[in-house]
This record gives C-alpha cells, structure tokens and sequence, in this order.
C-alpha cells in the first residue's frame, strides 16, 4: 500500500506543473518543511489540516519532505505554507516567526537554516 | 508412507549443497517482534507475525494461538483430537474468522474448519477483541481473526517444512514461487500430514488421537501493476482430510453401523475459488474500490459410532467496498455492499435438514482520526436474511491517548447469527447422547437467531522499567445476549438440549497483562484471566461448562544474537494453569461413570528450541504437555461404547500425554 502512495506519488510530482493551470481537485505537492520529530510531525500535519481544501497530508521525520494532496479550487500550496509557519516550522517559501518558533515544546527546536 | 520416507531422504540430501550456495548473501533483518500491539489503531488489535507462528511450529491455524494470551485453546472431545478456540469464554463460533477478509471458518466447517489451514501458510493473523468491523458482516460478536496468507509477490521461491512428532503424526509442506511476468506472481503451496499409528496411553482401549490423512493445495495468482494502481488475487484450492478414530480395534471395513466396536470416520473434501480486485483511484491515493468474490464447496461425510452426520455446504460470498474521504484524510468512510448464498444439504442420521440461506446487505462505515490521540469509528450495516429477517448492525469503536504511551479503548456492538447446532457441536456426536430441540418455532432448527451484545474497555500502559521496556494492559468485555441457542449439557448425561434462551446469558472477561523484556533478547510475556460465563438453564445458572474462571498464561522467549550467517538459537517456552471447571452433569450416571461437579486445576508446559544454521535452513525440536497431565477419565463408559452412559465429549485437560517433535524448514531465496 505504502509503495504505491509512493509511486503514485512520484508520478504525479511531474504533473503538477501542468495541473495547476486547470485547478486539480486532487493536486499533489511536496515540499520540505523544517523539523525534527514526532511531535512535529503531529503540529505540521495537524496545520496543513486545518487548511480547508487539504485532502492529504504526510510529513516525513527522516526526510523533512510534506506530502500534500490539495484542491486547487480552495487553497494553495502557499496557503498551507502560511499555516504551517504559523505553528512555528520554517518552509521554503514562508518563515516562521521569531515568536513563534521559540513558544515550540524544546525538543522541537530544530536548525534554523 | 515408503513415500514420504523416500522424499524425505531426497530432500535431507540436497540441502548441504543449496545452503552452500546462499552463505555470501548478507542481509540486515530489522528486528521484529512476534506480537505487536498498536497504541495508534482504533481497535482492540493484535498482530501476530510469522516469527510468533514458529515458536509453537505444528502445525496448522488451530495450534497458532498457543502462545497468545487473547485465545484459549482446549480440546474438543476425547476422539477427533480437534482444537477448539475460544475467545472472551465464547467458542468460535462466536468469532468472526475470515481469510483474507472473506469469512472462512463458518457454518459446515465450523468444527474443523481451523485445521483446514496449514501454519506455514500463514503470513500474519490479526485478532480483535470485541466487536468487529461491519465491513465484514454481521455474525461477528466476541472478536474477530483475520489471516493475511502469504502473498506471492513477496515470497521466496522455494520453502520446505518437515514435521514429526512422537504422536506419530507428519507433515510435509512445500512452498513454490514463481515470478511470471512483472506485473504477474504464482505461488503454489502443498502441504500434506498423516498419523499413522495407532496409539492408546491411557489404556482405555480407545485411539488418543485419529488416524488422519490431509491433502491441501492452494494455488494462488497475484497481479500488481503500481502505476495503474491495480491489485488482484486469484486462488484455488483442494483440501482431502479424512479422519479415523474409535476404539483399537475398530475396522471400517467390517465394523461401521455395527455394534462390534465404536469407531468414527469423518472425511472432508473442500474446493475453493476466489478473487479479490482492487483498484486505487489515480491521482488519489486514499480512495479505493474492492470487490471479492468466493466461491467454497465443502462436503463432510461422517458417522460417530451409530450416529451418522453427514453435511454440505455450497457458498458464494461476494463483497464491494469503496473507501474515500470526507474533505481530508483525517475523515475516511467505507461504504458497500455484500451478498451471501449458502445451501445446505444436512442429515442427522435419516433426518433431513437441507436448507438455503441467502443474505444481502448494506455497510457505511466512518472514521474520525485526529492524527493525533483520538479516533472514532462508528459503523453500521442493514441486511436482509431469509431466517434472520431485515434487521441493523451497529458497531462502535473509540481510542484516546490521554498520555504518551497510554491508550484507552471502548468498544460496543451488536451480533447476530445463525446457530448451525449439529455442525457447532458434533464434538456432541461422540456419546450415547440424544439431540433434542425443545423448541419448534423459530426459522433456524426451530429456534431463533441469536443476538448479542459485546461492550469493551480496555487500557495500555508502555513504560520502563529498569531501562527495559516493559507494558501493562488491562482490559474487560461483557457479552450480553438477548437470545442464544443455549446448548444444555446439564439436565441429563443421556441428553443434550438445544432450546431458546430464557432467562439471562452472560460472559464476562477481564484480562491482565504483562510483558517484559527481562534483558536483551529475552522477554517474558504473561497475562491473569478471570471468565464469569454464566447461562440460565432449564435446571438452574451455571458457568458454562469446561470453561474454566481463572487462567494464568506466562511466555518466556530467549534468542542469541544473530551470528554471521544469520546463525542463531531460539529457545521459547510457554506456561498455562488452568483452573478448575464446571463439568457437566453426570450425577444419574451410575457410580463408576459420575465425574465431580468441577474438574481439578492444572497446568501445561510447552517448549521448543530453534537452531538456525544460515538464513535459509533451520531444525527445531519441542515438547508439548511436558509435565504430561492427563485427563483421568478421558471417556465415560469406555467398556460399553454402546451403552447410554457413553460420553468422550467431556474433555476438560489433554488426552495424550507428553508428546515431543521435530521438524526442519529450508527456503531458497
């Protein structure tokens, strides 16, 4: 089952491009997103979640990569980003703040890049 | 027999030059233990892997629970040597027990059924407590066990088993894998065992154990093609088991319908076709559709003595489920549709018991997961049966974390089902025992359906304890039926009753447990339970008869580290009291066929030592019954077999002795 969420997963990675243009209801994005372990992986999760249009979404402790399956007709890769700086992890594109990065549980004090 | 012995000596002689020529494949093997428990899973589940199924090594599904605590496994009578699951103190037949999640063990195979799969078969079994999923139907009311069979994709080419045991029974079973294409894999599987001596050690002039001969063969097809997300199985399969049982001097040929002497045959022959397909929607990896189809023919032709039974059943089952999401993962559903088709062709001596039973029902299934510490899943299903009627399942299912590694369960849920009364309790059929029904109303027998509540709590604690880890679990299940097919031993020892229940039936379970790893590698497992399994009978509330209220189950596991080679020795041994139990009434019996009211306490002990030579080749010798306890009187009435005073139904503790075996397993990868 895991081996094919990854395949399809991967496949899909060279779609998105495409499909962002034409609004996919089931539009996947990977990104990498900063923190280091369980009880990170719950607080991102747990953000992108509360994102309304989020379908799927997976953060992985050993490569730091959040997989999302999102509608494009709601929300944005952006906006998932924004929420997810909000509880105090840093993405690519959206920082978190100061504040907010150090009201984080210790041992969720990752490396600021 | 000359056979075997020759495949056997063929075998032996060319393993030293396949191992050979594995010894430069180097392969880190993560540690796995053989019973994992989840703190993250919604339901009261517990996974036993292939590694737990090696540490009791005979021999087929009955005999794969000895070293878990949530099954009990007793002895079903003095005779047919067959093993008889319980579970929350309820037979199986109050379980739900699928193959691969199509139901399996019902109806005709109700009482063999188990031994109709062989051990090495079986890639994982996972057991619920308490109510079940309504995916998989309606009957389910004490647990739930699913077993996942090997899958051919991922097997090894080649496995091989040899079995023997000092109860002279052997088994052979042979693994074949071949990939046919890269989306195609077939697995073929033969497995074969045979006792062949007859043997009589409490000297009662009856057979310990039956002359048995089984022939299975499962031949399965898998497709997998990840990129279009599609997964199918096709299976067919064979199984001959015939069984011969009775007093020693016992010939077929000769005696069968005779008074000369008492003997059993029950022959078995079973065909099954099924497949499975499933698809996973293409941009969407959390929605999916199933559907499972399965065909089983299964015909037994026996007689007990004087008292014929012979019974078939002819199923197709078929299931289509859709799984998806409500906006977002944390929100999943299940949704479908299953259909059940049985026909019955059933004689009880000259009385003719055929009939059909079709099923069609609806399931929606949903689950809340927070991702975090909180899950719900609540269930339902209606479904219209021609002996049941129209009628709802509701099942419900909650965990929650309060703390870190602490989980606390509930579960409730109802279950209702069709007692088959002759195929459950044909255990029964060996003893001068009459089968009366009292009651002539009902669709199923005359009786009615039996319905059951099932209401769970249960509590997990991991922790530390002088830096090993170790968990407690606590937990209690209640099963209250509204109706039940009460089968009464306890009026007569000359009878036996089947009437609708009137009054109150109830089990109550509680089970204490506590593992832990004593220092590396070596891990004690060991679980208290208490079983009030009360039902009102004609003649007053007794515990259930041979269950016994108090149980106690220690397990202790001891493994080397893995050497070069994967060399290793593994060395496990399993403890069981049991304590007494309600025996059923043989007070009118004259003096010398009386048993007491309960039976004595006692205890078993089982061992058994691995030795792996490389990580293809491995023997392994144990006990069973070490202390050698018996059962005193294992048959009432044994001198006149056809005097109504006979009874080898009553079975509370092991027939035969202590009993050691042997066996090897060879793969090539």
């Amino acid at each position: 089952m895991k081996n094919i969420i990854l395949i399809l997963m991967v496949s899909f990675l060279g779609f998105a491009a495409q499909a962002q243009e034409k609004k996919n209801k089931n539009a996947k994005y990977v990104t990498e997103v900063n923190g280091n372990c369980e009880q990170c992986k719950k607080r991102i999760q747990k953000a992108a979640y509360s994102v309304s249009g989020v379908k799927s979404a997976i953060w992985d402790i050993e490569t730091h990569q959040l997989s999302l399956i999102l509608n494009e007709e709601k929300t944005s890769p952006l906006d998932v980003k924004k929420a997810i700086a909000k509880v105090g992890h840093d993405t690519d594109e959206v920082k978190a703040t100061n504040e907010d990065y150090q009201s984080l549980h210790t041992c969720c004090l990752y490396e600021r890049k | 027999m000359q056979k075997i012995i020759t495949l056997f000596v063929m075998i032996f002689l060319s393993i030293p030059v396949f191992s050979q020529e594995n010894l430069q494949e180097v392969k880190v093997v993560q540690k796995r233990k053989g019973i994992q428990k989840s703190f993250t899973v919604t339901g009261n589940t517990t996974l036993i892997t292939s590694k737990e199924l090696l540490k009791a090594a005979c021999c087929n599904l009955a005999e794969s629970f000895e070293t878990n605590p949530s099954i009990d496994v007793n002895f079903s009578d003095a005779l047919t040597g067959t093993k008889q699951i319980k579970m929350l103190g309820l037979t199986s037949p109050y379980l739900m027990i699928t193959e691969e999640n199509v139901p399996s063990v019902r109806g005709a195979s109700q009482a063999y059924g188990l031994s109709f799969t062989p051990g090495t078969w079986v890639e994982s079994i996972q057991i619920t407590k308490g109510a079940g999923s309504v995916v998989n139907g309606y009957e389910s009311i004490s647990g739930q066990i699913n077993t996942e069979l090997l899958k051919p994709l991922n097997d090894i080419p080649f496995f091989l088993n040899v079995y023997g045991s000092t109860d002279s029974r052997f088994e052979l079973n042979t693994h074949f894998n071949t990939k046919l294409s890269d989306k195609w894999s077939s697995s073929l599987f033969l497995h074969g065992n045979a006792r062949v001596a007859k043997l009589d050690m409490n000297d009662d002039g009856f057979l310990d154990n039956p002359l048995a001969k089984q022939i299975n063969i499962l031949n399965r097809y898998q497709y997998y093609n990840a990129e279009k997300g599609w997964v199918s199985f096709i299976n067919f399969r064979y199984m001959n088991d015939k069984k011969q049982t009775g007093e020693l001097n016992f010939n077929p040929e000769i005696d069968k319908g005779t008074t000369n002497y008492w003997g059993s045959e029950i022959n078995t022959e079973r065909l099954d076709v099924s497949t499975k397909i499933g698809y996973v929607f293409k941009d969407m990896p959390y929605q999916s559709i199933g559907f499972q189809n399965a065909f089983n023919s299964h015909d037994q032709q026996s007689y007990f003595g004087l008292n014929q039974y012979n019974i078939k059943q002819s199923s197709y089952y078929s299931n289509l489920i859709f799984n998806s999401i409500i906006n977002n993962t944390m929100n999943k559903f299940a949704a479908g549709l299953n259909f059940t088709y049985d026909k019955y062709q059933e004689f009880v001596s000259v009385n003719d018991y055929s009939r059909i039973d079709n099923s069609v029902g609806a399931f929606f299934e949903y689950t809340y997961d927070n991702a975090d510490n909180f899950s719900v899943i609540l269930g339902g299903r209606i479904d219209n049966h021609n002996r049941l009627g129209t009628f709802l399942t509701p099942r419900l299912h909650v965990r929650y974390n309060p703390w870190e590694k602490g989980v606390l369960r509930f579960s409730a849920g109802r279950g209702k089902r069709s007692a088959n009364i002759f195929a459950e309790n044909q255990p029964l059929f060996v003893s001068s025992r009459t089968f009366d029904i009292l009651d002539t109303n009902g669709k199923i027998y005359g009786l009615n359906p039996e319905i059951a509540w099932n209401y769970g709590l249960s509590f997990a604690q991991k922790f530390s304890l002088f830096g090993k880890s170790a968990d407690v679990g606590i937990d209690f299940y209640r099963t209250d039926f509204k109706n039940q097919a009460v089968v009464d031993v306890m009026q007569s020892p000359q009878q036996v009753l089947f009437y609708n229940l009137n009054g109150k039936s109830v089990a109550n379970s509680l089970q204490l447990e506590f593992n832990y790893e004593i220092f590396s590698h070596f891990n004690l497992r060991s679980a208290y339970k208490f079983y009030d399994v009360r039902t009102d009978y004609i003649s007053g509330n007794y515990q259930k008869p041979l269950q016994a209220k108090h149980r106690f189950f220690g397990n202790l596991e001891y493994e080397t580290h893995i050497g070069e080679n994967g060399k290793q020795w593994k060395f496990d041994y399993t403890f069981n009291w049991i304590g007494q139990q309600q025996l059923p009434n043989t007070a009118s019996n004259p003096i010398d066929d009386r048993l007491p009211e309960f039976s004595k306490s006692y205890s078993l002990m089982n061992a058994q030592i691995t030795k792996t030579f490389s990580s293809t080749f491995e023997v392994y010798i144990g006990g069973e019954n070490i202390g050698n306890y018996t059962q005193e009187k294992a048959i009432l009435g044994s001198e006149n077999p056809f005097g109504s005073t006979f009874d080898a139904s009553i079975v509370y503790a092991p027939v035969f002795g202590q009993m050691y075996y042997a066996g090897l397993r060879f793969k090539i990868k």
